[in-house]
């Protein structure tokens, strides 16, 4: 059946973390929201976010079903992703510091180096004001956002490519490559649309 | 709690030229807050979808990270010998704690007795990433529990319905875990409880302001947490499960019954191979409504740990009883 609105079906990542708080946001922000726990379910959306949780274990389980290639071929492809936390570590070509002994899979799709739990145990977990470039691509116009960092991990090295759209503390914790974007903090904890919206935004119609 | 209000100093920089500001033990330059509400619960938030597991050293531990645990509780005897070798069950040596916690990147978890103020601090003190004030171990307070607002690490309790867990929420809980009856192996009790807390949202959510009073009166719950509760549809904070969930299965019923995570005690070290059973109690959880997965999931798994039947224990052995 043809539907006259077309909203982009935003997958989200749900195989462990806070997915359903990310679905909330995707729908307030004007996208169709999608929980994603098989690689066949990739082809059917047009963005995917990678939430909030814990790195270790969304990692592994992506590669014990697959999910891996599969988001990787459709990064390649050009398909908008977003990492929240967990979901930047997964983004991220190397984890400098705090990976799990043994080491731990990332996708390894931006040109980034993080730290992982860079900001503390939980008891060092805060909020706090972000002053972003988030709108920077269209005016000039600085948004200060409200950031919800819990046992966060920062970005210690950009590669070229990469714009940096946030510092807290002298440490990047916003960045974007391309189609790929990437928060130490939790926009879907806050109520506020405005990372999700630009997210949408870079959706191709 | 550490709520460092307003101000209007800046930080955190926009276009590449960082301001560094030297970070304060106790977490304020201007508008940075630590230990806030949301921080606690969303710590709960990212524990979701997963299995918590407990470990009762660094080598389980260990075990348990490997397998995708998503946090490990610390304890030095899990529930199952509590049950069997009996007498007082206190707080765990910190130093075990603090071994986990230096070995394991996920969230270390450890229990405090009821109302017991000091090993909470303590256990604050280390810097574990959540406090469970656990009927497992033996009450310290039969009258009050913690006050749990005061402090900057976030705390799980257990519940057996709705009135329960409001009063612990009205006390300062980020999560709740319906108790179930630990150590048994035994999933009858976790869900009893979680039917229990969930038929009482749902009863709720058709009562209007008038009745909701005498209903908070029944409940024995905050009235402004029952008409959020009755507005929502459900608690303000995450609900997890726990106690007697020993095999995949288990696992995948309590998610389907609305648990957002699932707390295993000792049904995977007290099982016949630890390793591959933790792995598939993650698996169960992500894919507890995917039926074809669960056959392969749950097949050629060996023991599960030897369940009781509940209705065999005497009174006095039920930890769920514990706290009000």
């Amino acid at each position: 059946m043809e539907t006259l609105s077309k909203k982009p079906r935003v997958g989200i990542l749900a195989l462990q973390g806070d997915y359903e708080s990310h679905r909330k946001a995707v729908e307030a922000a004007g996208g169709d929201p999608v929980f994603i726990k098989t690689p066949e379910a990739i082809e059917g959306i047009d963005a995917l976010i990678l939430p909030g949780g814990e790195s270790t274990v969304i990692g592994k389980l992506m590669i014990r079903y697959g999910m891996d290639m599969a988001i990787s071929a459709a990064a390649a492809g050009g398909m908008p992703i977003y990492g929240t936390c967990a979901g930047m570590i997964l983004l991220a070509k190397r984890i400098e510091s705090g990976a799990m002994r043994g080491g731990q899979p990332t996708l390894g799709l931006m040109d980034i180096a993080v730290a992982r739990n860079a900001f503390g145990r939980q008891v060092d977990s805060f909020e706090t004001e972000i002053e972003t470039l988030l709108e920077a691509a269209e005016g000039d116009g600085v948004i200060t956002v409200r950031g919800v960092f819990i046992r966060a991990p920062y970005i210690t090295e950009a590669g070229p490519e990469v714009r940096v759209l946030a510092h807290y503390q002298g440490k990047i914790v916003l960045a974007q490559q391309g189609n790929l974007l990437a928060s130490a903090f939790h926009p879907e904890l806050t109520g506020d649309l405005r990372v999700h919206r630009y997210f949408l935004k870079s959706i191709p119609h | 709690m550490a709520e460092n209000g307003g101000g209007n100093g800046t930080n955190g920089s926009g276009g590449g030229v960082p301001t560094l500001t030297l970070a304060s033990g106790n977490g304020t330059d201007g508008t940075t807050q630590k230990a806030t509400w949301r921080s606690k619960v969303g710590l709960a938030e990212m524990l979701k979808g997963g299995v918590i597991m407990d470990v009762i050293n660094v080598e389980q531990a260990v075990i348990a990270e490997e397998a995708g645990a998503v946090a490990v509780m610390a304890l030095e005897r899990v529930p199952a010998d509590i049950r069997k070798h009996g007498g007082v069950a206190r707080m765990s040596d910190p130093k075990m704690i603090k071994e986990i916690m230096d070995t394991v990147t996920i969230p270390v978890m450890a229990k405090a007795r009821i109302g017991h103020i000091v090993e909470a601090r303590i256990l604050e003190a280390m810097g574990v990433d959540f406090i469970d004030e656990s009927e497992v171990l033996t009450p310290a307070d039969e009258q009050f529990h913690l006050s749990k607002h005061d402090y900057r690490v976030p705390f799980v309790c257990g519940c057996r319905d709705l009135g329960e867990a409001l009063r612990r929420i009205g006390e300062g809980a980020a999560l709740i875990r319906t108790k179930g009856e630990a150590g048994t192996g035994n999933v009858v009790e976790a869900v009893r409880h979680m039917r229990s807390l969930l038929g009482g949202i749902r009863r709720i959510r058709s009562m209007d302001e008038a009745e909701l009073m005498t209903e908070a009166k029944n409940l024995q719950a905050p009235y402004e947490l029952v008409l959020e509760v009755a507005r929502t549809g459900k608690l303000p904070v995450p609900n997890f499960s726990a106690g007697g969930v020993a095999t995949p299965a288990d696992a995948a019923l309590m998610m389907t019954l609305g648990a957002e995570t699932v707390f295993v005690g000792s049904g995977i070290f007290k099982s016949g191979d630890p390793a591959e059973r933790a792995k598939r109690m993650v698996d169960a959880v992500t894919h507890y409504n995917n039926y074809e997965k669960l056959v392969e999931i749950s097949a050629d798994l060996g023991e599960p740990m030897v369940g009781i039947d509940i209705r065999m224990l005497p009174e006095n052995e039920l930890l769920a009883t514990r706290g009000w």
